[in-house]
């Protein structure tokens, strides 16, 4: 390597070096922006003059949060909704792979079940059916709603039976000798031995219910109820993009607070930014599971 | 062979609450696509409401929203597709290149990064961005012209939604192509230097042709999303002023059936885009699992 190095090869290594610097500062930009905002000074902030740096830094916006109770409130229901899901889903998750992961002759009514819940990946009733089967159930304005619909994820599912099959039978049959039955067999040995798929499937299910606004937006409307991102997505919209007059946006700009606004986006954030490095170490193995299969 | 039949017993004890939730969240909601031929009367239910054979369907066939939607909706989701593919098959082959590790590293955590946010967050951020006072039309004055309504425009709305969605998303799309390149025998290189390839011809021979396969994979099963625009995108950053570009199926749906309460048209023109999806994503697979070897199970 190191001997065929000529001025040429240096220079287009010197441009690729550059431009990959300037994708990265693109890709961080908006959230660099978004933070310096958030620390300026209102007046300044309102007129677009931050770039990435606070003008007239202060934490003033953040301190306003922690009075806002409502926001607050949201970001518990939130961790709340979580924590359910996480913890119901990763044993419905391995329950269902488990059996799942046998042959036909092993578990007779495995390929039924697995056609079924491959349809149900496929094809769905679609957003009314979904919403008046809920209705009916009487789930609105419930916690439940915000977690039952989002326990299965038949994609995981399925992940993590190509793990349990990639685990050596023999560990089986001779547990089996040994009088291991089927729930000993899931929880001390496949379990502990699938802790890879397992961390990647978790921590993309909790990013994927700690991102989701839909949900709430359709099926909550007690305050009480509502998640941090149906919160966000409501104080968001208000911000009108489409106003021209100028009167108008001063106006509007004394109620809706740019500054306040763009800390409320942070701190949503953070929690994904907190397990961004676990996630780092396990989503590409994960991406990785649900492609080619020998 | 009684414990055969124990085990089966608890076999089925396992699946049992995952099956129950699909039965109630997935299951009992198919029934309910019959209202697209239905006219719905909420105490008669799904199956006491009559019947009105295909009357739901008249206002994506006999009105000129039902072409627009589909215009929209294809257009957008085929723009998305197009850079969406590109980018992070360009994006890999630069790192690719990079040997400086720790650059290497860094590059990719900052560029994953976008894709773990929600939709919500970022256009928040995007809406006072390209805001009357927001930082791109700074940029805009600062040339001496006006500032631009970019969010109220047809021809800007529909290009931030492309430029957006690839923004947030081909350092995710790259990750497959970086594995694949990982995968190439390093040995292939080393050969190709004795014979003085340059950098140029090792890239034609023996670089792309290494991930040729995924690129291929890639670009079947994305096929899959050719009615999917992204709801969560549009939706938090579209306003009335740019229907006309940017409205799109999964948007109609959600404000004609829970806005406007016409259960049966949203249920219809929902049903037709589950059944179009059916079929893309089963051809797809196939063609994906003949040609790339992709299996999911």
């Amino acid at each position: 390597m190191v001997r065929s190095r000529t001025l040429g090869t240096r220079m287009a290594d010197g441009t690729i070096l550059f431009f990959l610097l300037l994708v990265s500062l693109s890709s961080l930009f908006p959230i660099v922006h978004n933070l310096a905002v958030s620390m300026s000074k209102p007046s300044l902030a309102e007129a677009g003059l931050i770039t990435v740096f606070p003008q007239g830094f202060n934490l003033d916006a953040y301190a306003k949060i922690i009075d806002d109770s409502k926001f607050f409130h949201a970001f518990w229901v939130s961790v709340q909704r979580v924590a359910a899901v996480t913890v119901l889903s990763f044993f419905i998750t391995v329950m269902m792979a488990y059996p799942l992961s046998k042959l036909k002759k092993e578990f007779y009514m495995r390929n039924i079940y697995m056609w079924l819940f491959i349809f149900c990946m496929m094809f769905h009733g679609g957003l009314i059916p979904g919403y008046l089967v809920i209705k009916q159930m009487g789930l609105m304005n419930s916690f439940l709603v915000l977690v039952l619909p989002s326990l299965v994820n038949i994609f995981n599912v399925i992940l993590v039976l190509n793990y349990f099959r990639s685990i050596p039978r023999e560990l089986e049959e001779s547990a089996n000798m040994d009088g291991a039955g089927p729930w000993y067999m899931l929880f001390q040995i496949y379990i502990p031995l699938s802790l890879p798929v397992l961390a990647t499937t978790t921590l993309f299910l909790m990013v994927g219910v700690w991102n989701e606004f839909m949900t709430g937006m359709i099926f909550i409307t007690n305050d009480k109820l509502i998640p941090l991102q149906t919160y966000m997505q409501q104080i968001v919209v208000n911000i009108d993009p489409t106003l021209t007059d100028l009167e108008q946006i001063k106006k509007l700009a004394k109620l809706s607070n740019k500054t306040l606004t763009a800390a409320k986006i942070f701190v949503s954030m953070l929690p994904i930014l907190i397990v961004y490095p676990m996630l780092q170490k396990y989503f590409i193995s994960g991406i990785m599971l649900g492609s080619v299969k020998e | 062979m009684k414990r055969h039949w124990t085990s089966q017993l608890h076999y089925n004890l396992m699946v049992l609450p995952g099956l129950v939730l699909v039965l109630l969240f997935s299951v009992w909601p198919m029934f309910g696509i019959i209202l697209a031929f239905k006219h719905y009367i909420p105490t008669k239910g799904f199956f006491g409401s009559p019947w009105v054979g295909l009357e739901n369907y008249d206002v994506l066939f006999k009105s000129p929203i039902g072409a627009q939607l589909f215009v929209n909706t294809v257009s957008i989701a085929l723009m998305k597709m197009a850079f969406g593919f590109v980018v992070p098959i360009v994006f890999a082959l630069l790192l690719n290149e990079v040997r400086i590790r720790w650059y290497k590293r860094s590059v990719q955590t900052i560029v994953y990064l976008p894709h773990f946010l929600s939709w919500v967050l970022i256009a928040g951020i995007i809406r006072d961005m390209f805001a009357m006072n927001g930082i791109f039309n700074r940029l805009v004055t600062s040339l001496g012209m006006e500032p631009i309504l970019f969010l109220g425009s047809n021809f800007w709305f529909r290009t931030i939604l492309i430029t957006s969605d690839v923004w947030k998303e081909f350092g995710f799309g790259a990750i497959i192509y970086l594995a694949a390149l990982t995968a190439i025998n390093p040995s292939l290189y080393e050969a190709a230097e004795m014979d003085g390839a340059t950098r140029l011809q090792k890239l034609r021979y023996i670089t792309l042709p290494g991930i040729t396969t995924t690129i291929v994979l890639v670009a079947t099963l994305s096929l899959q999303g050719v009615l999917n625009a992204n709801f969560d995108q549009i939706f938090n950053l579209y306003n009335p002023l740019v229907y006309d570009s940017s409205d799109v199926i999964d948007t109609y749906v959600f404000r004609a059936g829970l806005r406007e309460g016409q259960f049966e048209v949203a249920t219809a023109i929902g049903l037709m885009k589950s059944v179009i999806s059916l079929v893309l994503i089963v051809t797809t697979y196939k063609l994906a699992s003949k040609y790339a070897n992709y299996r999911i199970f």
